[in-house]
């Protein structure tokens, strides 16, 4: 019988007390030459350990930047980044990208599959930054083939499998070093509708039955349905939004007010 | 899996440009490899003469001739053992095309002079015997298709005999030499001395050259100047050297090789640089996106800037070593078809190890700049190009 989880408790490594995300009045400005163009104004968010927040807004809102903050790939002009317990603003570079390696799971709009590798070797390519036997790789490769319905198709090259195929591949290799966030920037860009919904239930599935935290950007509001909350960045600001995308409680207060 | 699979990965990406990078950096190296054999064909000589042995030659050139009667004087000088002459006779065997070394000798002395010279007991009795009898080096019998007791015909050009105008002189063939040291010359026709003295029409009791064995190596450029002495003002002065010194001197009448072999393989080198380098850059430039994601998924700067640095140098290092064992291939054919011309010859191991080490040197430069563009990416910038 195959195994469906990398760890005894399928609620994965997050941090049950804590919150999952703390952002604590954040701030991202960018300079175009010598002019500062701030994206990101004392920005405050909270989400829970096992939350699914899907974050909407127009292009050029911030939605990217602020997803960057969160799964440290970036770091705020002012503020605090609070991820599963850890400051993750303090952190050093090096410190940053063995915490990324741990912690979190990118989903992009596109796949980015290595295309001269197969999709079980794209899925293990995280696991390079891991010390774990061979036997552990390869366990944690099956298991999170297995997650995304794809255990068949591991020899496959990225070219072999169809788009939405390819993106399962994608969600996979976030899955294999077993993280506490997902994080998954238009997921659903590239796909079309039907697909699409194959994804959204696949990650739907993850936050369901394996208690995975998702943070997804999105621009469809179909997609943002499916999701526990959502989120509405426009100006550097959030407001929370009921299903039918109204605007129901601005999100700049302080922390845990919004919730 | 390791992280070979994602540089195997990166260099399987375009696979007709890695190809053609690939298959110049090997021509590079074959260059690199035949380059080296031949540079050690024309400095064997140097390189395999012996420190305890002087060349004493005319003072003006190799082709002025000198009294034998030095070979006493010389014997005479403290530091030197033995003394013994040998002269170029420069005859033409069927065709000028067949060219080799011939000289007069006096057998024992010359055997004596040389005992990295292998010849069978037998073979020297019957020179000692035969007044026209000759020996000629392994390759030089291989080549011209020659057997021991066969006559050989050696039409002069400087040495005619006396009284026949240009009949060919005529030798037999008694013995055939070997060498116990690599690269040693396998192509000469040595035969007697006093047969050759008493049957030119001139210049008797005149040799080209003397091989002087001396006591002690460290003392070669003082005994070289006892000689030279003793024979200024003379009729015919001398110039002494290392028998190093003199085959770099000869070989070097063909061209300073040293320099020659070296500029070609700069200008290869270089070329190798422009080509390697533009494919790895362009290769990191097409990959930004990607060397994004594995920033993301968690690779710190310094390990992608080992990633594209150890492409570049497996890229480099693998067409290097196949290059390398291409050359090795093309001297075993080589070697044995061209003994006779070019005794030298072969691919010295130190060779073999340079040119890996400028294989892996090559690597690392080209791949430098790439590396550390890669290095310096920002994650989240570059992930906008995915």
């Amino acid at each position: 019988m195959s195994e469906t989880s990398f760890s005894d408790t399928a609620a994965g490594n997050g941090a049950a007390a804590e919150a999952m995300v703390d952002v604590r009045s954040v701030s991202r400005t960018f300079h175009r030459g010598r002019t500062p163009v701030p994206v990101l104004k004392d920005l405050t968010l909270r989400m829970e350990n096992g939350e699914f927040l899907a974050l909407m807004g127009p292009s050029g809102s911030g939605k990217s930047t602020l997803l960057n903050l969160i799964a440290g790939l970036d770091r705020p002009t002012g503020g605090e980044v609070i991820v599963g317990g850890s400051p993750i603003h303090r952190l050093s570079e090096r410190k940053l990208a063995g915490w990324r390696s741990r912690n979190i799971g990118f989903v992009f709009q596109f796949s980015n599959l290595l295309g001269a590798l197969s999709a079980e070797r794209n899925v293990a390519v995280p696991l390079l930054l891991t010390s774990f036997s061979a036997r552990e790789r390869r366990r944690r490769v099956d298991i999170a083939l297995e997650i995304v319905g794809l255990s068949e198709r591991g020899k496959h090259r990225p070219r072999e499998l169809s788009g939405g195929e390819q993106q399962r591949v994608g969600i996979a290799r976030a899955l294999v070093n077993d993280p506490m966030l997902l994080v998954c920037d238009e997921p659903t860009g590239d796909l079309d509708r039907a697909t699409s919904g194959e994804i959204l239930d696949l990650l739907v599935a993850l936050n369901r039955d394996h208690g995975k935290t998702i943070l997804m950007v999105t621009h469809d509001p179909v997609a943002a349905e499916r999701a526990s909350r959502t989120l509405h960045l426009e100006d550097g600001r959030l407001a929370e939004c009921g299903h039918d995308g109204t605007v129901v409680v601005p999100v700049h207060e302080p922390a845990g007010a919004a919730v | 899996m390791s992280s070979f699979t994602l540089i195997s990965a990166a260099l399987r990406r375009k696979k007709t440009r890695t190809f053609l990078t690939f298959s110049s950096v090997v021509f590079a190296f074959l260059i690199f490899g035949v380059l080296s054999m031949l540079q050690t064909a024309f400095s064997m000589g140097a390189e395999i003469a012996n420190e305890d042995r002087l060349v004493v030659r005319h003072r003006v050139s190799l082709f002025q001739l000198l009294p034998q009667s030095y070979e006493a004087d010389m014997e005479e000088i403290p530091g030197v053992v033995d003394a013994m002459h040998m002269t170029w006779f420069g005859g033409v065997y069927q065709d000028p095309s067949n060219f080799f070394m011939q000289s007069p000798v006096e057998p024992a002395e010359y055997l004596d002079m040389y005992p990295e010279i292998l010849v069978p007991d037998e073979a020297k009795l019957r020179w000692i015997e035969t007044r026209n009898g000759a020996i000629a080096g392994r390759a030089l019998v291989e080549r011209l298709g020659w057997e021991v007791g066969d006559r050989i015909p050696i039409q002069p050009t400087i040495w005619r005999q006396a009284g026949r105008g240009d009949d060919a002189w005529e030798f037999e063939l008694v013995g055939v030499y070997d060498a116990d040291v690599e690269g040693f010359d396998q192509t000469q026709f040595l035969f007697r001395y006093d047969f050759f003295d008493e049957a030119r029409s001139f210049g008797r009791g005149q040799v080209g050259w003397f091989m002087v064995r001396i006591a002690d190596p460290d003392r070669a450029p003082e005994i070289a100047a006892a000689i030279d002495d003793t024979f200024q003002n003379s009729a015919a002065e001398t110039k002494s050297e290392s028998e190093g010194a003199f085959a770099a001197g000869f070989a070097n009448q063909v061209g300073n090789l040293g320099l020659i072999v070296t500029s070609i393989l700069a200008a290869v080198f270089f070329t190798i640089l422009l080509v390697a380098g533009n494919t790895m850059a362009q290769s990191v430039r097409e990959r930004i996106g990607e060397i994004g994601l594995l920033k993301a998924l968690g690779f710190t700067s310094t390990r992608v800037q080992r990633l594209v640095l150890m492409e570049s140098v497996t890229l480099v290092t693998t067409a290097g070593f196949l290059g390398m064992v291409l050359a090795v291939g093309l001297e075993r054919v080589l070697r044995p078809a061209l003994a006779a011309y070019f005794p030298g010859l072969f691919l010295r191991p130190e060779d073999l190890l340079l040119g890996l080490g400028l294989a892996v040197a090559t690597g690392l430069v080209v791949g430098i700049f790439p590396a550390r563009r890669a290095m310096r990416l920002e994650t989240a910038l570059a992930l906008r190009r995915l």
